[in-house]
Protein backbone atom coordinates (compact mmCIF):
# COMPACT_ATOMS: atom_id res chain seq x y z
CA UNK A 1 0.00 0.00 0.00
CA UNK A 2 1.27 3.46 -0.98
CA UNK A 3 -0.19 6.70 0.92
CA UNK A 4 0.37 9.99 -0.69
CA UNK A 5 -0.59 13.16 2.10
CA UNK A 6 -0.44 16.65 0.82
CA UNK A 7 1.88 16.41 -2.24
CA UNK A 8 2.33 20.10 -3.47
CA UNK A 9 4.56 20.58 -6.23
CA UNK A 10 5.32 24.11 -8.51
CA UNK A 11 7.73 24.92 -11.37
CA UNK A 12 8.16 28.59 -10.84
CA UNK A 13 5.09 30.13 -10.98
CA UNK A 14 3.52 27.27 -11.91
CA UNK A 15 1.19 25.46 -9.73
CA UNK A 16 1.14 21.78 -11.42
CA UNK A 17 0.34 19.77 -7.81
CA UNK A 18 -1.83 21.23 -4.87
CA UNK A 19 -1.80 18.97 -2.08
CA UNK A 20 -2.70 15.79 -3.67
CA UNK A 21 -3.65 12.71 -1.16
CA UNK A 22 -4.96 9.54 -1.24
CA UNK A 23 -4.38 5.77 -1.17
CA UNK A 24 -3.35 3.11 -3.62
CA UNK A 25 -3.91 -0.44 -2.52
CA UNK A 26 -2.28 -3.64 -2.48
CA UNK A 27 -2.54 -6.19 -5.28
CA UNK A 28 -4.26 -4.53 -7.94
CA UNK A 29 -3.39 -1.85 -10.81
CA UNK A 30 -4.68 2.15 -9.76
CA UNK A 31 -5.13 3.89 -12.06
CA UNK A 32 -4.60 7.69 -12.21
CA UNK A 33 -6.00 9.57 -15.24
CA UNK A 34 -6.49 13.06 -16.26
CA UNK A 35 -5.74 15.49 -19.27
CA UNK A 36 -2.59 15.99 -20.61
CA UNK A 37 -0.39 18.30 -19.07
CA UNK A 38 -2.36 17.87 -15.60
CA UNK A 39 0.60 16.42 -13.65
CA UNK A 40 0.17 13.23 -13.75
CA UNK A 41 3.58 12.32 -14.49
CA UNK A 42 5.03 14.94 -12.35
CA UNK A 43 3.27 13.20 -9.16
CA UNK A 44 4.28 9.66 -10.23
CA UNK A 45 7.70 11.10 -10.19
CA UNK A 46 6.83 12.66 -6.44
CA UNK A 47 5.79 9.41 -5.44
CA UNK A 48 9.15 7.76 -6.61
CA UNK A 49 11.41 10.07 -5.73
CA UNK A 50 12.50 11.74 -8.81
CA UNK A 51 10.93 15.24 -8.69
CA UNK A 52 11.41 16.26 -4.56
CA UNK A 53 7.96 17.60 -3.85
CA UNK A 54 7.68 21.24 -2.08
CA UNK A 55 5.87 19.26 0.85
CA UNK A 56 4.34 16.24 1.37
CA UNK A 57 5.12 12.89 2.43
CA UNK A 58 4.73 9.35 0.90
CA UNK A 59 4.73 6.04 2.42
CA UNK A 60 5.68 2.85 1.55
CA UNK A 61 3.45 0.63 3.85
CA UNK A 62 4.07 2.76 6.72
CA UNK A 63 7.37 3.82 5.62
CA UNK A 64 7.79 7.81 4.94
CA UNK A 65 10.06 8.23 1.94
CA UNK A 66 11.12 11.45 2.07
CA UNK A 67 11.47 11.55 5.99
CA UNK A 68 14.24 8.53 5.67
CA UNK A 69 17.60 8.82 5.35
CA UNK A 70 19.50 7.69 2.10
CA UNK A 71 19.78 4.19 3.18
CA UNK A 72 16.15 3.71 3.74
CA UNK A 73 15.28 5.57 0.69
CA UNK A 74 17.50 3.24 -1.30
CA UNK A 75 16.08 -0.11 0.17
CA UNK A 76 12.93 1.20 -0.63
CA UNK A 77 13.67 2.16 -4.08
CA UNK A 78 14.74 -1.18 -4.67
CA UNK A 79 11.82 -2.54 -4.18
CA UNK A 80 10.21 -0.56 -6.98
CA UNK A 81 9.96 -1.11 -10.55
CA UNK A 82 9.34 1.80 -12.85
CA UNK A 83 7.63 1.79 -16.61
CA UNK A 84 8.52 5.90 -17.99
CA UNK A 85 6.78 6.78 -20.52
CA UNK A 86 9.40 6.59 -23.03
CA UNK A 87 10.29 3.24 -22.18
CA UNK A 88 13.57 4.54 -21.51
CA UNK A 89 16.04 1.62 -22.11
CA UNK A 90 19.49 1.95 -21.90
CA UNK A 91 20.45 2.10 -24.97
CA UNK A 92 24.16 1.30 -25.55
CA UNK A 93 22.21 -2.51 -23.97
CA UNK A 94 20.63 -5.64 -26.09
CA UNK A 95 16.88 -6.10 -24.78
CA UNK A 96 18.57 -8.95 -22.82
CA UNK A 97 20.93 -6.76 -21.16
CA UNK A 98 18.41 -4.27 -20.16
CA UNK A 99 16.17 -6.95 -18.34
CA UNK A 100 18.74 -8.43 -16.72
CA UNK A 101 20.40 -4.88 -15.75
CA UNK A 102 18.20 -4.59 -12.18
CA UNK A 103 19.59 -8.06 -11.52
CA UNK A 104 23.18 -7.45 -12.58
CA UNK A 105 23.45 -4.81 -10.23
CA UNK A 106 21.02 -5.28 -7.75
CA UNK A 107 21.47 -9.38 -6.80
CA UNK A 108 23.82 -11.64 -6.67
CA UNK A 109 22.08 -14.32 -8.76
CA UNK A 110 24.40 -16.57 -11.31
CA UNK A 111 24.32 -15.95 -15.20
CA UNK A 112 21.70 -19.04 -15.54
CA UNK A 113 19.45 -18.11 -13.28
CA UNK A 114 19.53 -14.25 -14.29
CA UNK A 115 18.48 -15.45 -17.60
CA UNK A 116 15.91 -17.98 -16.95
CA UNK A 117 14.40 -14.67 -14.96
CA UNK A 118 14.90 -12.57 -17.98
CA UNK A 119 13.37 -15.21 -20.54
CA UNK A 120 10.00 -15.71 -18.45
CA UNK A 121 9.79 -11.85 -18.10
CA UNK A 122 10.38 -11.28 -22.67
CA UNK A 123 7.89 -14.40 -22.92
CA UNK A 124 5.54 -12.62 -20.09
CA UNK A 125 5.30 -9.38 -22.63
CA UNK A 126 5.26 -11.81 -25.80
CA UNK A 127 9.01 -10.85 -26.63
CA UNK A 128 10.51 -14.05 -27.13
CA UNK A 129 12.67 -13.67 -30.07
CA UNK A 130 14.51 -10.41 -29.49
CA UNK A 131 16.93 -11.31 -26.89
CA UNK A 132 19.84 -9.75 -28.87
CA UNK A 133 18.23 -6.49 -30.95
CA UNK A 134 18.80 -3.00 -29.65
CA UNK A 135 16.55 -0.74 -28.58
CA UNK A 136 17.27 1.30 -31.63
CA UNK A 137 16.01 -1.41 -33.64
CA UNK A 138 12.57 -2.03 -32.05
CA UNK A 139 9.37 -0.10 -32.40
CA UNK A 140 8.08 2.27 -29.91
CA UNK A 141 5.80 -0.48 -28.49
CA UNK A 142 8.43 -2.83 -28.31
CA UNK A 143 10.10 -0.06 -26.12
CA UNK A 144 7.40 -0.50 -23.78
CA UNK A 145 7.10 -3.80 -23.47
CA UNK A 146 10.76 -3.95 -22.58
CA UNK A 147 10.44 -1.54 -20.50
CA UNK A 148 7.50 -3.41 -18.48
CA UNK A 149 9.91 -6.80 -18.84
CA UNK A 150 12.72 -4.64 -16.69
CA UNK A 151 10.52 -2.94 -14.43
CA UNK A 152 9.06 -6.77 -13.00
CA UNK A 153 11.85 -8.50 -13.58
CA UNK A 154 13.12 -8.32 -9.75
CA UNK A 155 10.05 -9.30 -8.07
CA UNK A 156 9.12 -5.38 -7.37
CA UNK A 157 6.51 -4.64 -4.27
CA UNK A 158 5.84 -1.30 -5.81
CA UNK A 159 5.38 -0.88 -9.87
CA UNK A 160 4.51 2.18 -11.16
CA UNK A 161 3.82 2.94 -15.47
CA UNK A 162 3.46 5.39 -16.74
CA UNK A 163 1.23 5.19 -19.89
CA UNK A 164 2.15 1.42 -20.54
CA UNK A 165 -0.13 1.34 -23.58
CA UNK A 166 0.55 4.47 -25.41
CA UNK A 167 1.49 4.02 -28.94
CA UNK A 168 0.60 0.58 -29.16
CA UNK A 169 -2.17 -1.05 -30.76
CA UNK A 170 -5.65 -1.92 -29.19
CA UNK A 171 -5.38 -5.92 -29.20
CA UNK A 172 -1.75 -4.98 -27.32
CA UNK A 173 -2.81 -2.45 -25.30
CA UNK A 174 -5.37 -5.22 -23.98
CA UNK A 175 -2.64 -7.41 -23.46
CA UNK A 176 -0.47 -4.94 -21.37
CA UNK A 177 -3.27 -3.76 -18.99
CA UNK A 178 -4.23 -7.55 -18.28
CA UNK A 179 -0.53 -8.17 -17.89
CA UNK A 180 -0.34 -5.43 -15.55
CA UNK A 181 -3.30 -6.91 -13.43
CA UNK A 182 -2.35 -10.22 -13.50
CA UNK A 183 1.02 -9.36 -12.27
CA UNK A 184 -0.41 -6.96 -9.59
CA UNK A 185 -2.70 -9.66 -8.10
CA UNK A 186 -0.57 -12.46 -8.68
CA UNK A 187 2.50 -11.07 -6.51
CA UNK A 188 0.29 -8.55 -4.29
CA UNK A 189 1.91 -5.97 -5.81
CA UNK A 190 1.29 -2.24 -5.73
CA UNK A 191 0.47 -0.56 -8.93
CA UNK A 192 -0.10 2.88 -10.06
CA UNK A 193 -0.59 3.29 -13.34
CA UNK A 194 -1.22 6.82 -15.38
CA UNK A 195 -2.91 6.70 -17.79
CA UNK A 196 -5.58 8.59 -20.44
CA UNK A 197 -7.09 6.09 -21.93
CA UNK A 198 -10.68 4.70 -21.68
CA UNK A 199 -10.15 1.84 -22.68
CA UNK A 200 -7.25 0.65 -19.44
CA UNK A 201 -10.12 2.48 -17.54
CA UNK A 202 -13.20 0.76 -18.33
CA UNK A 203 -10.82 -2.76 -18.26
CA UNK A 204 -8.77 -2.75 -15.29
CA UNK A 205 -9.99 0.35 -13.42
CA UNK A 206 -10.67 -1.62 -10.22
CA UNK A 207 -9.18 2.17 -8.30
CA UNK A 208 -9.55 4.96 -10.30
CA UNK A 209 -8.21 8.55 -8.94
CA UNK A 210 -9.01 11.52 -11.66
CA UNK A 211 -6.47 14.44 -11.48
CA UNK A 212 -7.76 17.83 -12.28
CA UNK A 213 -6.01 20.82 -12.04
CA UNK A 214 -3.77 19.67 -9.95
CA UNK A 215 -5.56 18.17 -7.24
CA UNK A 216 -7.59 14.74 -7.16
CA UNK A 217 -11.00 15.33 -7.67
CA UNK A 218 -12.53 12.04 -7.78
CA UNK A 219 -11.89 8.47 -6.66
CA UNK A 220 -13.96 5.44 -7.31
CA UNK A 221 -13.95 2.21 -9.98
CA UNK A 222 -14.90 1.31 -13.27
CA UNK A 223 -18.84 0.70 -12.15
CA UNK A 224 -19.20 4.32 -10.63
CA UNK A 225 -16.80 6.43 -13.14
CA UNK A 226 -19.63 6.97 -15.82
CA UNK A 227 -21.95 8.22 -12.96
CA UNK A 228 -20.11 10.38 -10.74
CA UNK A 229 -21.94 13.68 -11.02
CA UNK A 230 -18.62 15.74 -11.07
CA UNK A 231 -18.51 17.60 -14.53
CA UNK A 232 -15.15 17.79 -14.94
CA UNK A 233 -14.89 13.68 -14.80
CA UNK A 234 -18.05 13.39 -17.69
CA UNK A 235 -15.89 15.82 -20.15
CA UNK A 236 -12.95 13.81 -19.45
CA UNK A 237 -14.33 10.47 -19.84
CA UNK A 238 -17.51 11.94 -22.21
CA UNK A 239 -15.17 13.36 -24.93
CA UNK A 240 -15.67 11.18 -28.02
CA UNK A 241 -18.82 11.32 -29.46
CA UNK A 242 -19.15 7.00 -29.29
CA UNK A 243 -19.26 7.21 -25.90
CA UNK A 244 -21.62 10.24 -25.88
CA UNK A 245 -24.07 8.04 -27.71
CA UNK A 246 -23.47 5.17 -25.31
CA UNK A 247 -24.55 7.30 -22.31
CA UNK A 248 -27.47 7.94 -23.80
CA UNK A 249 -28.54 4.99 -24.89
CA UNK A 250 -28.23 4.18 -21.10
CA UNK B 1 29.25 31.00 -11.36
CA UNK B 2 29.69 30.75 -7.63
CA UNK B 3 26.77 28.43 -6.94
CA UNK B 4 27.39 26.43 -10.31
CA UNK B 5 30.94 25.56 -8.53
CA UNK B 6 29.58 24.69 -5.46
CA UNK B 7 27.01 22.35 -7.34
CA UNK B 8 29.83 21.14 -9.26
CA UNK B 9 31.55 20.02 -6.51
CA UNK B 10 28.34 18.74 -4.45
CA UNK B 11 28.32 16.59 -7.74
CA UNK B 12 31.92 15.13 -7.10
CA UNK B 13 30.54 14.53 -3.50
CA UNK B 14 27.54 12.37 -4.49
CA UNK B 15 29.91 10.12 -6.94
CA UNK B 16 32.06 9.31 -3.85
CA UNK B 17 28.99 8.12 -1.54
CA UNK B 18 26.74 4.54 -1.91
CA UNK B 19 28.77 3.16 -4.76
CA UNK B 20 27.88 -0.44 -6.15
CA UNK B 21 30.43 -3.66 -5.91
CA UNK B 22 34.18 -3.80 -7.18
CA UNK B 23 33.14 -5.84 -9.50
CA UNK B 24 30.64 -3.74 -11.27
CA UNK B 25 33.10 -0.58 -11.63
CA UNK B 26 35.69 -3.01 -12.96
CA UNK B 27 34.05 -3.65 -15.76
CA UNK B 28 32.78 -0.26 -16.50
CA UNK B 29 36.18 1.14 -16.19
CA UNK B 30 37.20 -1.39 -18.63
CA UNK B 31 34.92 -0.41 -21.00
CA UNK B 32 35.78 2.92 -20.59
CA UNK B 33 38.72 2.87 -20.71
CA UNK B 34 38.42 1.47 -24.46
CA UNK B 35 36.14 4.44 -25.63
CA UNK B 36 38.98 6.72 -23.81
CA UNK B 37 41.66 5.71 -24.56
CA UNK B 38 42.00 3.76 -27.79
CA UNK B 39 39.38 6.31 -29.15
CA UNK B 40 41.84 8.93 -29.28
CA UNK B 41 45.12 7.14 -29.76
CA UNK B 42 44.97 8.02 -33.30
CA UNK B 43 44.39 11.35 -33.12
CA UNK B 44 45.95 12.17 -30.60
CA UNK B 45 49.66 10.41 -32.28
CA UNK B 46 48.12 12.15 -35.67
CA UNK B 47 48.47 15.88 -34.26
CA UNK B 48 51.46 15.06 -31.97
CA UNK B 49 53.34 14.32 -34.90
CA UNK B 50 52.46 17.31 -37.13
CA UNK B 51 53.10 19.50 -33.65
CA UNK B 52 56.35 18.10 -33.84
CA UNK B 53 57.43 18.72 -37.06
CA UNK B 54 56.15 22.52 -36.92
CA UNK B 55 58.07 22.97 -33.55
CA UNK B 56 61.33 21.60 -35.26
CA UNK B 57 60.57 23.97 -38.39
CA UNK B 58 60.07 26.79 -36.65
CA UNK B 59 62.60 26.46 -34.21
CA UNK B 60 65.56 26.35 -36.63
CA UNK B 61 63.60 29.00 -38.74
CA UNK B 62 64.72 31.40 -35.77
CA UNK B 63 67.82 30.59 -34.67
CA UNK B 64 69.45 32.45 -37.13
CA UNK B 65 72.97 32.70 -35.08
CA UNK B 66 75.67 30.63 -36.70
CA UNK B 67 76.80 30.73 -32.48
CA UNK B 68 73.58 28.43 -31.81
CA UNK B 69 74.37 24.89 -32.40
CA UNK B 70 72.56 22.61 -34.48
CA UNK B 71 71.39 20.21 -31.29
CA UNK B 72 70.10 23.02 -29.46
CA UNK B 73 66.89 22.92 -31.51
CA UNK B 74 66.27 19.57 -30.65
CA UNK B 75 66.52 20.02 -27.39
CA UNK B 76 64.29 22.99 -27.45
CA UNK B 77 61.54 20.72 -29.67
CA UNK B 78 61.85 18.30 -26.60
CA UNK B 79 61.27 20.64 -23.57
CA UNK B 80 58.27 22.19 -25.85
CA UNK B 81 56.66 19.19 -26.49
CA UNK B 82 57.23 17.34 -22.92
CA UNK B 83 56.13 20.85 -20.90
CA UNK B 84 53.29 22.19 -23.12
CA UNK B 85 52.47 20.66 -26.01
CA UNK B 86 51.53 17.28 -25.18
CA UNK B 87 50.21 17.62 -22.06
CA UNK B 88 48.43 20.47 -22.85
CA UNK B 89 47.62 21.12 -26.26
CA UNK B 90 46.27 17.71 -26.10
CA UNK B 91 44.09 18.04 -23.23
CA UNK B 92 42.23 20.98 -25.40
CA UNK B 93 41.86 17.57 -27.99
CA UNK B 94 40.90 15.38 -25.32
CA UNK B 95 38.03 17.88 -24.39
CA UNK B 96 37.17 18.54 -27.84
CA UNK B 97 36.73 14.62 -28.61
CA UNK B 98 36.28 12.55 -25.61
CA UNK B 99 34.79 15.71 -23.18
CA UNK B 100 32.35 16.63 -25.55
CA UNK B 101 30.89 12.57 -26.15
CA UNK B 102 30.95 12.13 -22.47
CA UNK B 103 28.59 15.05 -22.14
CA UNK B 104 26.25 14.47 -25.09
CA UNK B 105 25.88 10.84 -23.78
CA UNK B 106 25.14 11.60 -20.33
CA UNK B 107 22.98 13.99 -21.61
CA UNK B 108 20.84 12.26 -23.91
CA UNK B 109 20.47 9.45 -21.06
CA UNK B 110 19.16 12.38 -18.79
CA UNK B 111 16.35 13.94 -21.30
CA UNK B 112 15.62 9.91 -22.34
CA UNK B 113 14.98 9.10 -18.78
CA UNK B 114 17.46 7.00 -18.28
CA UNK B 115 19.16 8.17 -15.55
CA UNK B 116 15.72 8.25 -14.05
CA UNK B 117 15.36 4.82 -14.32
CA UNK B 118 19.10 4.20 -12.54
CA UNK B 119 17.92 5.90 -9.61
CA UNK B 120 14.42 4.37 -9.21
CA UNK B 121 16.72 1.23 -9.50
CA UNK B 122 18.65 2.52 -6.36
CA UNK B 123 21.79 2.88 -8.10
CA UNK B 124 23.52 6.18 -7.46
CA UNK B 125 23.44 7.03 -11.07
CA UNK B 126 26.49 9.80 -10.73
CA UNK B 127 28.77 7.25 -9.30
CA UNK B 128 27.84 4.41 -11.77
CA UNK B 129 28.00 6.63 -14.66
CA UNK B 130 30.74 9.15 -14.10
CA UNK B 131 32.97 7.83 -11.46
CA UNK B 132 34.03 5.18 -14.56
CA UNK B 133 34.36 7.68 -16.84
CA UNK B 134 36.87 9.62 -14.39
CA UNK B 135 38.94 6.67 -13.25
CA UNK B 136 38.79 5.67 -17.21
CA UNK B 137 40.59 9.15 -17.86
CA UNK B 138 42.38 9.38 -14.95
CA UNK B 139 44.54 5.84 -16.24
CA UNK B 140 44.30 6.73 -20.03
CA UNK B 141 45.30 10.35 -20.26
CA UNK B 142 48.81 9.71 -18.91
CA UNK B 143 49.44 7.30 -21.31
CA UNK B 144 48.20 9.42 -24.23
CA UNK B 145 50.83 12.16 -23.54
CA UNK B 146 53.10 9.93 -23.36
CA UNK B 147 52.32 8.74 -26.75
CA UNK B 148 52.19 12.16 -27.86
CA UNK B 149 55.58 13.13 -26.84
CA UNK B 150 57.07 10.74 -28.50
CA UNK B 151 54.85 11.07 -32.06
CA UNK B 152 55.95 14.69 -30.92
CA UNK B 153 59.63 14.10 -30.93
CA UNK B 154 59.26 11.52 -33.96
CA UNK B 155 57.43 14.04 -35.75
CA UNK B 156 60.30 16.51 -35.58
CA UNK B 157 62.74 14.19 -36.51
CA UNK B 158 61.25 13.31 -39.90
CA UNK B 159 60.55 16.93 -40.66
CA UNK B 160 64.07 18.01 -39.18
CA UNK B 161 66.31 15.08 -41.14
CA UNK B 162 64.04 14.98 -44.38
CA UNK B 163 64.20 18.73 -44.69
CA UNK B 164 68.14 18.67 -43.74
CA UNK B 165 67.73 21.19 -41.37
CA UNK B 166 69.25 19.31 -39.16
CA UNK B 167 71.25 15.86 -39.18
CA UNK B 168 69.89 12.81 -37.08
CA UNK B 169 72.74 12.73 -35.27
CA UNK B 170 72.53 16.11 -33.39
CA UNK B 171 68.86 16.20 -32.98
CA UNK B 172 69.26 12.83 -31.06
CA UNK B 173 72.19 14.60 -29.16
CA UNK B 174 69.92 17.37 -28.81
CA UNK B 175 67.22 15.27 -27.26
CA UNK B 176 69.59 13.48 -24.70
CA UNK B 177 71.22 16.82 -23.89
CA UNK B 178 70.83 18.61 -20.20
CA UNK B 179 67.93 16.40 -19.73
CA UNK B 180 66.35 16.69 -16.53
CA UNK B 181 63.63 14.30 -15.70
CA UNK B 182 61.45 16.46 -13.53
CA UNK B 183 59.73 17.73 -16.61
CA UNK B 184 58.42 14.03 -17.59
CA UNK B 185 57.15 14.16 -13.88
CA UNK B 186 55.74 17.82 -14.05
CA UNK B 187 54.15 16.67 -17.34
CA UNK B 188 52.48 13.84 -16.12
CA UNK B 189 51.33 15.32 -13.07
CA UNK B 190 49.26 18.25 -15.43
CA UNK B 191 47.84 15.02 -17.30
CA UNK B 192 46.54 13.20 -14.08
CA UNK B 193 45.15 16.89 -13.27
CA UNK B 194 43.96 17.73 -16.82
CA UNK B 195 42.57 14.28 -17.01
CA UNK B 196 40.47 14.40 -14.16
CA UNK B 197 39.04 18.02 -15.06
CA UNK B 198 37.85 17.43 -18.58
CA UNK B 199 36.55 14.36 -17.18
CA UNK B 200 34.61 15.68 -14.19
CA UNK B 201 33.85 19.35 -15.53
CA UNK B 202 32.22 17.26 -19.41
CA UNK B 203 30.41 14.77 -17.41
CA UNK B 204 29.02 17.62 -15.07
CA UNK B 205 27.87 19.64 -17.73
CA UNK B 206 26.31 16.50 -19.29
CA UNK B 207 24.62 15.33 -16.48
CA UNK B 208 22.99 18.06 -15.62
CA UNK B 209 21.34 18.53 -19.48
CA UNK B 210 17.85 20.02 -19.26
CA UNK B 211 15.48 19.63 -21.74
CA UNK B 212 15.74 18.01 -25.02
CA UNK B 213 17.91 17.12 -28.07
CA UNK B 214 18.92 20.80 -28.59
CA UNK B 215 20.16 21.17 -25.04
CA UNK B 216 22.31 18.07 -25.27
CA UNK B 217 24.06 20.12 -27.97
CA UNK B 218 24.28 22.85 -25.94
CA UNK B 219 25.77 21.07 -23.02
CA UNK B 220 27.77 19.34 -24.82
CA UNK B 221 29.80 22.54 -26.27
CA UNK B 222 29.33 24.23 -22.76
CA UNK B 223 31.32 20.84 -21.56
CA UNK B 224 33.89 22.16 -23.85
CA UNK B 225 34.55 25.71 -23.09
CA UNK B 226 34.43 24.99 -19.65
CA UNK B 227 37.14 22.34 -19.73
CA UNK B 228 39.33 24.37 -21.68
CA UNK B 229 38.99 27.08 -19.79
CA UNK B 230 40.20 24.65 -16.66
CA UNK B 231 42.56 23.38 -18.14
CA UNK B 232 44.77 26.60 -19.20
CA UNK B 233 44.10 28.06 -15.79
CA UNK B 234 45.20 24.79 -13.86
CA UNK B 235 47.85 24.95 -16.10
CA UNK B 236 49.15 27.99 -15.37
CA UNK B 237 48.95 27.37 -11.73
CA UNK B 238 50.36 23.80 -11.82
CA UNK B 239 53.14 25.86 -13.87
CA UNK B 240 53.95 28.51 -10.63
CA UNK B 241 53.68 25.79 -8.28
CA UNK B 242 56.09 23.38 -9.40
CA UNK B 243 58.16 25.50 -11.59
CA UNK B 244 59.42 28.96 -9.62
CA UNK B 245 61.94 28.98 -8.12
N1 LIG C 1 10.92 19.74 -15.08
C1 LIG C 1 9.89 20.57 -15.31
N2 LIG C 1 10.08 21.89 -15.31
C2 LIG C 1 9.07 22.75 -15.54
N3 LIG C 1 7.81 22.37 -15.77
C3 LIG C 1 7.52 21.06 -15.78
C4 LIG C 1 8.56 20.09 -15.55
N4 LIG C 1 8.00 18.86 -15.62
C5 LIG C 1 6.70 19.06 -15.88
N5 LIG C 1 6.40 20.36 -15.98
C6 LIG C 1 5.07 20.94 -16.22
O1 LIG C 1 4.16 20.27 -15.41
C7 LIG C 1 2.93 20.07 -16.10
C8 LIG C 1 2.49 18.64 -15.94
O2 LIG C 1 3.34 17.80 -16.69
P1 LIG C 1 3.17 16.23 -16.72
O3 LIG C 1 4.28 15.69 -17.52
O4 LIG C 1 3.02 15.72 -15.35
O5 LIG C 1 1.81 16.04 -17.49
P2 LIG C 1 1.01 14.70 -17.70
O6 LIG C 1 -0.23 14.81 -16.91
O7 LIG C 1 1.88 13.53 -17.44
O8 LIG C 1 0.66 14.81 -19.23
P3 LIG C 1 0.71 13.67 -20.36
O9 LIG C 1 -0.55 12.92 -20.22
O10 LIG C 1 0.75 14.47 -21.62
O11 LIG C 1 1.93 12.85 -20.15
C9 LIG C 1 3.15 20.49 -17.52
O12 LIG C 1 2.47 21.69 -17.74
C10 LIG C 1 4.63 20.70 -17.64
O13 LIG C 1 4.88 21.82 -18.44
MG1 LIG D 1 2.87 12.12 -18.60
Amino acid sequence: MIKIDNITKSFGEKVVLNGVSGVFEKGKPNLLIGASGTGKSVLLKCIVGLVMPDKGEVFYDERPFYASDRDVKTDIRREMGMLFQGGALFDSKTVEQNVMFPLDVLTNMSLEEKMDRVNICLKRVSLENSNKKMPSEISGGMKKRVGIARAIVNNPNYLFCDEPNSGLDPQTSVLIDELIQDISEEFDITTIVVTHDMNSVMGIGEKIMFIYKGQNLWVGTKNDITHSGVQELDDFIFANKVMRSLRQQQ
Amino acid sequence: MITEIGKYFMFLGTMLVRRESFKTYYKLVLEECVSVGIGSVFLVALVSTFMGAVTTVQTAFNMVSDFIPDYVISQVVREMIVLELAPTIIAVIFAGKVGSAMASGLGTMRITEQIDALEVMGINSISYLVLPKIIASLMMYPLLVVVAGVCGMVGGYLAGTLTGIISPNDYVLGLRSSYNEFTVIFALIKSVVFAFLVSSISSYKGYNTQGGALEVGVSSTQAVTSSVIAVLVADYLLAQLLLSK
